[in-house]
């Protein structure tokens, strides 16, 4: 057989169903809406930048965490949060499958807005391909042009949320309207407005099948033990296959006795399939674990008194009768190196420094000799008010004695809020006084204000010449 | 139903080599397909927008992309766009947002600007790039200047002064640095003598009787240092006479010397030969701000007078 060498979208019309899984779906859906689209606008009082409980501001270099302020420096922070997303990802994937790609993923709840406007327009699966295989009507027409306009509006929406983080919300609402916002601001919002309405509207599960690379290695994470959604195939087919229930064949126990296993072939499991696949096939890479064919089968095994569960979460192990085990090496160490990463981003974030000093000697000349014979280096300090409130110090250095400490200025430090200073200092020793080329001391920032009550100290060495020393008698 | 079935099937493209060897056929979607026309219409574009293609010995210049900008000279210049066109764009933008923060300076005191923090900050890092292009090639990165030709400024020594106005005509007019050979003046065991008493003047340990004979030659007519150096060998910030009474030396390697002969080496090499040092002046080279910014960080680098 041939076929050309590009292949056109097959069309995918997925029947609505009720149910357990579809409710916890929606559920998680509203939830996840909710958050995403109103946490721009929940305010949170900020003494130095707007009042907006997230916001992530690029160009003052800071994002606003609910009270959480993190720095340009601090960003590694980010790395550690995608670490314990990933580590997360892996632990749950390797128990339970495809639990983020079937509940979480956004292409999944977008998607699954989008199916729901399509339904609400163009009606139910069998009205939506009669009206796909009806010649152009002005009706037919009016249909697809309110869907895709609809589909318009809720990607719409979404770009625009996303750009409200990265600035005050109203102003950004305000400055998009009367076409003054900055060019990045329009271009995040059409850009992701586009790749919502192309991703969840047109692309769909092409998305997970060719273009997410979760779904191509996920499989690594699963083993024998790993819950996946699967068609119980001895009980559906016994020896002689599924069949419909005609007559003679009704009764359980007839279809039993016949040969015949529980699955009546009434095909609402592939009907509501988003990914447009067979459960019944097995284990398939496009299968989301969106569970939608749990429903459908335990729909219909009730209305026909039979027992659930024809298809439902289980493993491959279990399916053939042997024990699933889940405390094993693979996930005890996914489990554990989550625990582990989690552990460590909350101890370096509850931790952290609220002032911090960076000292950086200059070592070109590490040491000049002075006319009275002292030794003298030079250090550039920077110093970073983290906290919201103006700070005052006395800038000194401990555990050097004899030293003198030279500034081109005072010691008494006013440094703004969130703000940082920079400046030069001098230390001024005679080789007399140590014993050794490099001395350990500390610079010390001694509080003056009240928001910051500990002296914080920091590390740096003092560099003699070898030739300058005093000889060892 | 059966819509989904093809998808699931085996492609192959129908060709068979030794009876089963078949070439399987996966196609690509739709989409991907658009994807790749669309990159092939953005090249067709880009071509007809930018430079791209070599003709002889000229090129495409592409249309309506003028890019305009001032040079150097104060020249508008007009061309087709162009990355180097680009980067000389840029930086007189930056040259103007950079020029709001000179303009705080343009008047301000050096005082001034040392006492508030965000106008120190902005001389110093401006200085800094300012020293590296023009001082650095003689007086070293960080003012460490080589010993026997060009000073250390990270010091605390000046030969010609070290207050800021001091510094500032030292930068703006250049100086000489000069001190006249011995070489004929002084025989052998005068050049000793002179050595000798003028390291001791700095702290080593001299027999009495040649302190006594370098500090005639030194203070008398024969060498006639003092009128440079002064009888006490401070030295004169108005003609740049080094003092000779500190731990600093910048024409003889005395502190790379380990023991008292090599020392009287060195500093006899130097009485014997003179010195004749130029800085150049800058005044026609660098403009007022930037003279002054230099100002500014070279007597902060050894702690200022």
């Amino acid at each position: 057989m041939t076929q050309e060498t590009y292949q056109a979208r097959v069309p995918i019309f997925p029947r609505s169903v009720k149910g357990r899984f579809r409710f916890l779906k929606y559920a998680i859906l509203f939830l996840a809406y909710g958050i995403y689209f109103s946490l721009p606008w929940i305010p949170w009082e900020r003494s130095n930048a707007p009042d907006q409980i997230v916001l992530f501001d690029l160009v003052g270099r800071h994002f606003y965490i609910f009270d959480l302020v993190v720095y340009a420096q601090d960003i590694f922070w980010l790395a550690g949060f995608l670490v314990v997303g990933a580590l997360l990802l892996f632990f749950v994937t390797g128990i339970a499958g495809r639990v983020f790609c079937g509940y979480f993923c956004f292409q999944t709840l977008w998607t699954d807005v989008f199916m729901w406007i399509e339904r609400q327009v163009q009606g139910e699966r069998n009205a939506r391909i009669r009206l796909a295989e009806a010649p152009l009507s002005p009706a037919k027409a009016f249909k697809f042009l309110l869907t895709h306009l609809l589909w318009l509006c809720v990607a719409l929406a979404t770009g625009l949320t996303f750009t409200l983080y990265w600035g005050y919300a109203p102003d950004i609402v305000h400055q998009l309207i009367t076409g003054t916002a900055p060019f990045p601001a329009y271009a995040t919002t059409l850009f992701l407005t586009l790749t919502t309405y192309v991703m969840a509207g047109l692309a769909r599960e092409q998305v997970c099948t060719y273009m997410c690379p979760y779904a191509r290695f996920q499989g690594v994470m699963f083993d024998s033990d790993t819950l996946v959604v699967a068609y119980d195939d001895k009980r559906g087919e016994q020896e002689c296959g599924r069949c419909k229930p005609a007559r003679g064949l009704k009764d359980r126990d007839e279809r039993h006795r016949k040969g015949y296993g529980d699955c009546i072939d009434c095909g609402y499991c592939v009907q509501v399939c988003p990914m447009g696949i067979d459960i019944r096939n097995g284990l398939q890479y496009q299968c989301t674990s969106c569970a939608l064919c749990v429903d459908a089968c335990d729909t219909i095994m009730d209305s026909i008194n039979y027992p659930r569960g024809l298809i439902r979460y289980s493993s491959e192990n279990a399916l053939s009768g042997k024990p699933t085990r889940i405390f094993k090496l693979k996930n005890i160490g996914y489990g554990f190196a989550t625990v582990l990463t989690i552990a460590l981003l909350v101890w370096s974030i509850t931790t952290r420094s609220l002032v911090e000093m960076a000292v950086r000697q200059i070592r070109q000349p590490i040491s000049v000799t002075l006319a009275d014979g002292r030794e003298q280096n030079r250090y550039e300090i920077k110093i970073n008010n983290k906290t919201s409130e103006t700070v005052h110090y006395r800038f000194g250095l401990q555990g050097l004695d004899g030293a003198e400490l030279a500034l081109d200025g005072s010691t008494k430090l006013e440094i703004a809020p969130e703000s940082s200073v920079q400046f030069v200092t001098l230390v001024r020793l005679s080789p007399r006084d140590v014993r050794e080329s490099r001395s350990r001391f500390q610079f010390v920032l001694q509080p003056i204000s009240e928001a910051v009550a500990e002296p914080e100290s920091w590390d740096a060495v003092f560099y003699v010449p070898a030739n300058r020393l005093t000889p060892i008698q | 139903m059966s819509k989904e079935a093809p998808k699931q099937a085996v492609q192959t493209t129908g060709h068979a080599w030794d009876g089963d060897l078949q070439e399987f056929n996966n196609p690509l979607p739709r989409w991907w397909l658009w994807g790749f026309y669309a990159t092939v219409v953005f090249a067709l574009v880009y071509w007809l927008l930018f430079p791209a293609w070599p003709v002889g010995k000229t090129y495409t210049k592409g249309i309506l992309n003028e890019i305009t900008y001032t040079d150097a000279k104060g020249q508008e210049i007009s061309t087709h766009w162009n990355t180097r066109s680009l980067l000389a764009k840029e930086m007189q933008e930056s040259r103007a947002q950079q020029q709001q923060y000179v303009a705080q300076l343009q008047d301000a005191g050096y005082r001034e600007i040392r006492a508030d923090q965000k106008k120190n900050e902005f001389a110093y890092s401006m200085a800094k790039v300012l020293f590296a292009d023009n001082c650095a090639a003689c007086h070293q990165g960080g003012g460490a200047g080589v010993i026997g030709h060009y000073p250390n400024l990270a010091d605390d020594a000046w030969l010609w002064g070290g207050t800021y106005g001091q510094i500032e005509t030292t930068i703006r007019e250049g100086h000489m640095g000069f001190m006249p050979a011995f070489e004929d003046g002084l025989t052998e065991q005068e050049l000793d003598d002179v050595a000798l008493y003028v390291l001791a003047k700095s702290g080593e340990k001299v027999a009495g009787e040649q302190m006594q004979r370098g500090a005639e030659i030194f203070n008398g007519e024969t060498g006639g240092c003092h009128y440079c150096h002064t009888k006490e060998a401070n030295g004169m910030t108005s003609m740049g006479s080094a003092n000779l009474t500190d731990h600093i030396w910048t024409i003889a390697d005395v502190p790379g010397k380990s023991d008292l002969a090599s020392k009287k080496d060195a500093v006899k090499q130097v009485i014997r030969n003179g010195v004749s040092r130029k800085m150049p002046a800058w005044k026609d080279r660098l403009s007022d701000i930037e003279i002054r910014m230099l100002t500014f960080y070279v007597h902060q680098l050894g702690g200022g007078k």
